[in-house]
């Protein structure tokens, strides 16, 4: 302890002639280089090369040509398809795997026998890495030795095996019923957990009052798990429109370009054709599109759970 | 403040550490070797034993060039090279490269044009074929090194069984066997096919296009597989999907597939690369061993009639010296040691040699007999796969216009002409 003049009052210990906010910084620093190394010069590099006609072959010879490549892609209707698609694949597959995590949640909170069980088990799916989980359907789904047919056929449900991925509309659909297999227990685990905070005095309340089971549902326990189902519902909803891998080994974006997702194009354009440019702008669609998604989950579903507590 | 104890001990660090790397630096100047970055392939062809054993052998008779060579799957080869060597360095001196690949690499200035250094001994016996592979633009871009190509296959338990006594030599006539071991119920899907949204499609269509006595560029270099001729071929492997006699999941297969399908014995007639014949006919792996047999590839009636003898597709390798290497005159030496005659001979076991006059040796032909008669059968009427520097695009458009056709999304002449519109547009760009 310093000596002091008056002994009630003790100096000041800090007598810096440097200001917090400085030390702070420099603390701080070698975080923020790393980010910016990390995420703002290759996202700079990026955008830059967006910007340019780029491709890898001659690299010497990129031009600048502007918002060419964005007004390239916006303008052609191929690109438009794969916005399609991938967004039928979003709303088809979170919806299914929204609905489905929810009642099998439900299912669970029930706490039967063997409900700890089931609710660990129920993560082996997402467990499994996203290239197994295709490589598995890819099998399943095989026309001569497929897992599928030979189930459907024993049950008589087809009189011979089928080509399920022939068709380009069929095969996207069975990559969606793989995603659903291989995501739903997200939405299960997130859904558990809110359900586990809802306290048991308003399901007492409601059925004091005289709801039923499906009133009590909806009443109760979905008003409380607005918030979980907004995670899940963005989460998801990111994830499943920036889907790539499962696609690749599953159909590699075939049957005549049916499972032709916006990521693929990015992935063709930058690592087949290898055209940077191109496919440099075509990622920050992408994000841009990615972004306008969670902004109005945000502002629409965001609301309301305030509304509601 | 440094005290002078510290500050000595750290000057005779200084000084040692300036020792060593200067030592190292004289002794690797004194010794004068070459090293050479070799990247190559860790599938099909010679294995990575088998090519280092080669690489000791050369480097015994050269003991100033060290060789290093890399491996990888041939999915990983193209993107490999391509950003090494565009990031400018020329981190390889020899390249394996996939003939669909030089004039990409070619017209990137790439790889070094040896035209001048081919040697006259090999040029004289070989089949133009073999330099087709590495030719683009009337120049040599490399030496010719895994060939293969696409052979017929059959069962000929099964044919026999149909009640034929030979394999076909048309398209109709392999059909018509087809409808009899259907109705016969000996194969529900005789004809299996890849024809899957790959490169696998567009290797067929090579055979299929050429049968018929099309092509895929005329001489003016003018996109012409959207001809009569084209659309007919298609056409025809439209029919044959509907009718079944072709199986149907062909548009999702690739090589794999086609192999799979044949030795569990669900198909009597396949197209596909060499590799396919030991395995088929191996126990561990076919339930159909010992029955699948090659035969030389069909055409159309109307190819026949033109007197179009047989098609199939050149899809080979071969090795390149890059284009900005410093060691170029070592790295020439190598590839030419590599696919000499003696070495070829050596290794026929696993790369089929591109010396003519070893497809007639006694002791080649005794360890292979059926693949190295079928090879030299075959290899004169293997055509390659348009040699333009956008090819990767337009592969990936016809891939894409096939599957359309085949699926009936569009009809053949619609989704060729389409082809032939991208085609055009590519051309255009370069």
């Amino acid at each position: 302890m310093t000596s002091s003049a008056t002994p009630d009052r003790p100096t000041p210990r800090r007598r810096r002639h440097v200001p917090d906010s400085a030390v702070g910084w420099a603390m701080v620093a070698p975080t923020v280089l790393f980010l910016i190394a990390i995420f703002a010069y290759p996202l700079i590099t990026t955008a830059l090369t967006s910007l340019q006609k780029v491709k890898l072959s001659n690299p010497g010879k990129s031009t600048f040509i502007g918002l060419e490549n964005y007004t390239d892609f916006l303008a052609a209707p191929a690109f438009w398809q794969a916005v399609g698609r991938t967004a039928y694949f979003t709303v088809v597959s979170v919806g299914v795997e929204l609905m489905l995590g929810l009642a099998i949640a439900a299912f669970i909170n029930r706490r039967f026998a063997g409900w700890r069980f089931l609710r660990l088990a129920i993560i082996i799916p997402w467990a499994v890495p996203t290239i197994a989980v295709a490589t598995m359907f890819r099998w399943i789904y095989n026309a001569d030795y497929g897992a599928l047919n030979g189930l459907l056929f024993q049950l008589g449900a087809i009189d011979r095996y089928v080509p399920w991925l022939n068709d380009p509309f069929a095969a996207m659909n069975w990559v969606i019923v793989a995603d659903v297999w291989h995501s739903t227990p997200f939405v299960v685990l997130i859904a558990i957990a809110a359900m586990a905070g809802i306290p048991n005095e308003l399901y007492e309340a409601a059925r004091i009052d005289g709801a039923s089971k499906w009133q009590s549902w909806w009443r109760v326990t979905m008003p409380m798990l607005r918030g979980a189902i907004l995670v899940v519902l963005v989460v998801r909803t990111v994830e499943a429109f920036r889907v790539f891998d499962i696609i690749y080994i599953l159909t590699g974006g075939g049957p005549a370009n049916g499972t032709l997702v916006i990521s693929y194009v990015a992935y063709q354009e930058t690592f087949r054709f290898f055209n940077m440019g191109r496919g440099a702008a075509v990622s920050f669609l992408i994000s841009l599109f990615v972004l306008l998604i969670a902004m109005v989950y945000l502002k629409v579903l965001a609301t309301r759970t305030g509304e509601a507590r | 403040m440094i005290r002078p104890g510290k500050a000595r001990t750290g000057l005779m660090a200084m000084a040692m550490a300036f020792a060593l790397v200067g030592g190292s630096a004289i002794g690797v100047v004194a010794q004068d070797k070459v090293t050479l970055n070799m990247i190559s392939m860790a599938q099909a062809g010679m294995t990575p034993d088998e090519m280092n054993a080669v690489i000791v052998e050369f480097v015994a008779l050269n003991p100033n060039v060290e060789i290093v060579p890399e491996y990888v799957a041939y999915d990983a080869l193209h993107d490999k090279i391509a950003t090494g060597m565009a990031a400018g360095q020329s981190p390889f001196d020899i390249m394996l490269v996939d003939d669909i690949w030089f004039p990409e690499f070619a017209e990137a200035g790439w790889l070094k044009d040896i035209s001048a250094d081919v040697p006259p001994e090999m040029l004289a016996d070989s089949s133009p074929a073999a330099w087709d592979i590495v030719s683009y633009n009337g120049a040599q871009y490399g030496l010719p090194w895994l060939l293969d190509q696409l052979y017929f296959y059959y069962n000929a338990d099964m044919l026999a069984a149909a009640g034929f006594d030979a394999p076909p030599t048309t398209w109709e006539e392999m059909l018509t066997q087809a409808q009899a071991m259907q109705e016969q119920g000996i194969a529900e899907s005789p004809v299996v096919l890849a024809l899957g949204q790959i490169e696998a499609s567009i290797t067929e269509l090579v055979v299929f296009l050429y049968g018929a006595g099309g092509a895929f560029f005329d001489e003016a270099g003018a996109p012409v597989f959207n001809s009569p001729e084209a659309v007919a071929a298609v056409q025809w492997l439209v029919d044959g999907i509907a009718s079944g006699l072709i199986n149907p999941a062909s548009t999702t297969y690739g090589e794999e597939d086609v192999r799979n399908t044949m030795s569990a014995g669900k198909a009597a007639f396949g197209v596909n690369w060499a590799y396919m014949l030991d395995l088929a006919n191996n126990p561990d792996e076919s339930t159909v061993a010992g029955q699948i047999q090659m035969a030389v590839m069909p055409v159309f009636q109307s190819g026949k009639d033109a007197g179009i003898e047989s098609a199939s597709n050149n899809g080979s390798m071969g090795f390149g010296v890059s284009a900005g290497s410093e060691h170029s005159a070592e790295a020439l030496a190598f590839i030419e040691y590599l696919t000499s005659k003696d070495v070829q001979k050596r290794y026929a076991a696993h790369v089929t040699p591109l010396w003519t006059s070893l497809y007639a040796d006694p002791e080649l032909l005794a360890a292979q007999p059926v693949l190295l008669d079928m090879f030299a059968k075959q290899w004169p009427t293997a055509h390659v796969r348009p040699k333009v520097p956008y090819y990767i695009e337009l592969s990936q458009t016809l891939q894409v216009a096939l599957q359309e056709a085949l699926i009936g999304a569009k009809s053949p002449q619609q989704a060729l002409d389409g082809a032939v519109a991208v085609a055009v547009e590519l051309a255009g760009q370069q």
